[in-house]
């Protein structure tokens, strides 16, 4: 691709990040920053083809090294952002046939029947 | 083997992107989020798919054992790692991230003679080498491997003026020459520039240097991009770049600084300024019983949780605590500061962890004009982030830095350690005003014999 079509897209592309990042709730900047690292792991993609025309052994070592560091990067960081979101849960709705039993405010049902995990 | 045709690759990529795109937007809204997160892991997924089925490689059973043993090594940690220990995971993974683009660069270079591309090999290696080396510092100080107090010598500007000056002119010869020698060169000066950059930050400014060294490791495999022809790269590595940015200047919006003061502050000596006397005035101290009491028959409680809760290990208590409370008909909050913790956000984690549900989790901005309907303001582990200091002292090191109002609520409980002033070392007057109330002791301990008192109301 010529350097002019790189260079639309790549500014193009600060648009959309911008765009974007700036609407994530600030509850969320955690996994945003780790999601976020794991996108800048496709730099593996680089680095297998970087490896695959390695004709060297040292140049094949070292591109091997970048392979190794980016797949730790990539598939680390999707790993640990799934594992941090899967946290985040709403408040859990009572179930309809199971009425509010005895005396208390309207959140009390609601807060018994929240779902805890061990 | 037949490899797929150029339009193919791109539209491929092109979906990969789109993917990236629809993992940061999901990340609106916790309830959108974990998909997000999978439709990014998908992406990748397609596009390491894509690059093995369009690009004629050789040594394929070798890259291949390469990711096994990267996945290997990262998905077991990346699935045991505590949640406290985020901040550290994520600027190794970051730094590993740089680390791989900088390698990348450094084995493209010999493939050109275009000047401009080399430009893009210059940027990438020498951004790539400070990320990976900073990133490094980064962990080692939020792993506890090293002091985490600004390390600063006579001489360091100069040495970073000096290091940098050569790391240039190394660069514009490499950019004429193309000397893989000097590359090299210029691969040990984005080292030390890595390492100089973050030795000087102090342990509370780290959240600030982990969004800026993701904001370098962005903008390097956005480079890189560049030098491969690759758009996917391009594309990807712009978002990281943007995120990064936007992150880094919210951090120092919510401290109240500037980037460039955070990150040179230690170098002119004023980042830990402020009193760590302890003070003679008269507080009132208390009992968890009439702690207990003050909670037990509020009607609204705000709970500010700081990192001394995470220190304590005291998340999941906080989090009975509100859940008994909430069954006394209580309505319970959690205001979160936004540098509460060691990384942007990390309290809200550390909460959920603790099964507090994401719509307790308020931002500063949306909780602080409630202080003022709050019977009670629970303040847990927190010190700098409440004082109202920031507001009214000019002079002080916070001053400036927004803060949780929580002197609006009727009632104002610290659940402290000690007197010490906290990190940033600055007395606040909110604890000796008279609707405070003081319970001294281990954060964990001082919730559990709460709990257990409200429990017994």
């Amino acid at each position: 691709m010529d350097g002019m079509s790189l260079l639309t897209i790549t500014v193009l592309a600060v648009f959309v990040g911008f765009e974007v990042v700036s609407k994530v709730s600030s509850t969320l900047h955690t996994p945003l920053m780790s999601g976020a690292n794991a996108i800048h792991g496709i730099i593996l993609v680089g680095a297998i083809i970087v490896a695959g025309q390695a004709a060297d052994p040292l140049v094949l070592a070292v591109a091997l090294l970048a392979v190794v560091l980016a797949t730790a990067n990539l598939v680390g960081g999707f790993v640990v952002t799934d594992r941090m979101l899967e946290m985040f849960r709403g408040r859990q709705r009572p179930p309809s046939n199971v009425a509010p039993t005895d005396s208390g405010a309207a959140g009390t049902a609601e807060a018994a029947v929240r779902e805890r995990r061990p | 083997m037949t490899l797929l045709n150029p339009t193919w690759t791109a539209l491929l990529y092109l979906a990969a992107a789109a993917c990236f795109i629809l993992a940061l937007k999901g990340l609106n809204s916790p309830r959108t989020a974990r998909r997000g997160n999978l439709i990014g892991a998908f992406g990748a997924l397609l596009a390491v798919v894509t690059v093995f089925v369009s690009v004629k490689l050789d040594n394929i059973p070798w890259i291949l054992g390469a990711i096994v043993v990267g996945s290997g090594v990262a998905a077991p940690v990346a699935r045991r790692v505590q949640m406290t220990q985020m901040p550290q995971l994520v600027a190794l993974f970051n730094g590993v991230g740089g680390g791989a683009a900088a390698l990348v660069a450094l084995l493209e270079l010999s493939h050109t003679e275009e000047p401009w591309v080399r430009v893009a090999i210059v940027f990438t290696l020498l951004v790539g080498a400070v990320s990976f080396a900073g990133s490094g510092v980064t962990f080692a100080k939020l792993q506890g491997l090293m002091t985490t107090r600004p390390v600063t010598f006579p001489g360091l500007p100069v040495l970073m003026a000096v290091v940098l000056l050569a790391a240039v002119g190394a660069g514009v010869v490499v950019i004429l020459s193309g000397s893989l020698a000097l590359a090299l060169v210029l691969l040990v000066l984005g080292l030390v520039t890595g390492i100089l950059l973050v030795l000087p930050v102090g342990g509370a400014d780290v959240p600030i240097v982990i969004s800026l060294l993701n904001a370098f490791t962005g903008l390097a495999v956005a480079a890189s991009g560049l030098v491969l022809g690759n758009v996917l790269l391009v594309v990807a590595g712009t978002l990281v770049g943007a995120s990064g940015t936007i992150l880094t200047r919210a951090m120092a919006a919510a401290m109240g600084r500037s980037v460039a003061g955070i990150m040179f502050g230690a170098f002119k000596g004023g980042s830990t300024a402020g009193s760590t006397a302890v003070s003679e005035r008269p507080v009132r101290s208390s009992s968890a019983e009439d702690v207990a009491v003050l909670l037990g028959y509020a009607q609204r409680v705000i709970i500010v949780p700081g990192y001394g809760l995470a220190v304590a290990q005291g998340q999941h208590t906080a989090a009975e605590l509100a859940l008994a409370l909430e069954a006394r008909g209580i309505e319970v909050d959690f205001a979160i500061h936004p540098v509460a913790g060691r990384m942007p956000g990390h309290m809200n984690v550390l909460l959920a962890e603790a099964n507090v549900p994401y719509e307790s989790l308020k931002e500063m901005g949306d909780i602080n004009s409630e202080f003022k309907t709050a019977d009670v303001a629970l303040v847990v582990g927190a010190n700098d982030v409440v004082n109202p200091a920031a507001k009214t002292t000019s002079g002080s090191p916070i001053y400036g830095m927004p803060i949780l109002e929580v002197a609006d609520a009727r009632q104002v409980v610290f659940l402290k350690r000690s007197m010490r002033p906290g990190f940033a070392g600055i007395e606040n007057e909110l604890l000796y005003e008279p609707q405070t109330t003081l319970l001294f002791g281990d954060a964990k301990d001082s919730l559990t014999k709460v709990l257990g008192a409200v429990k017994g109301l």
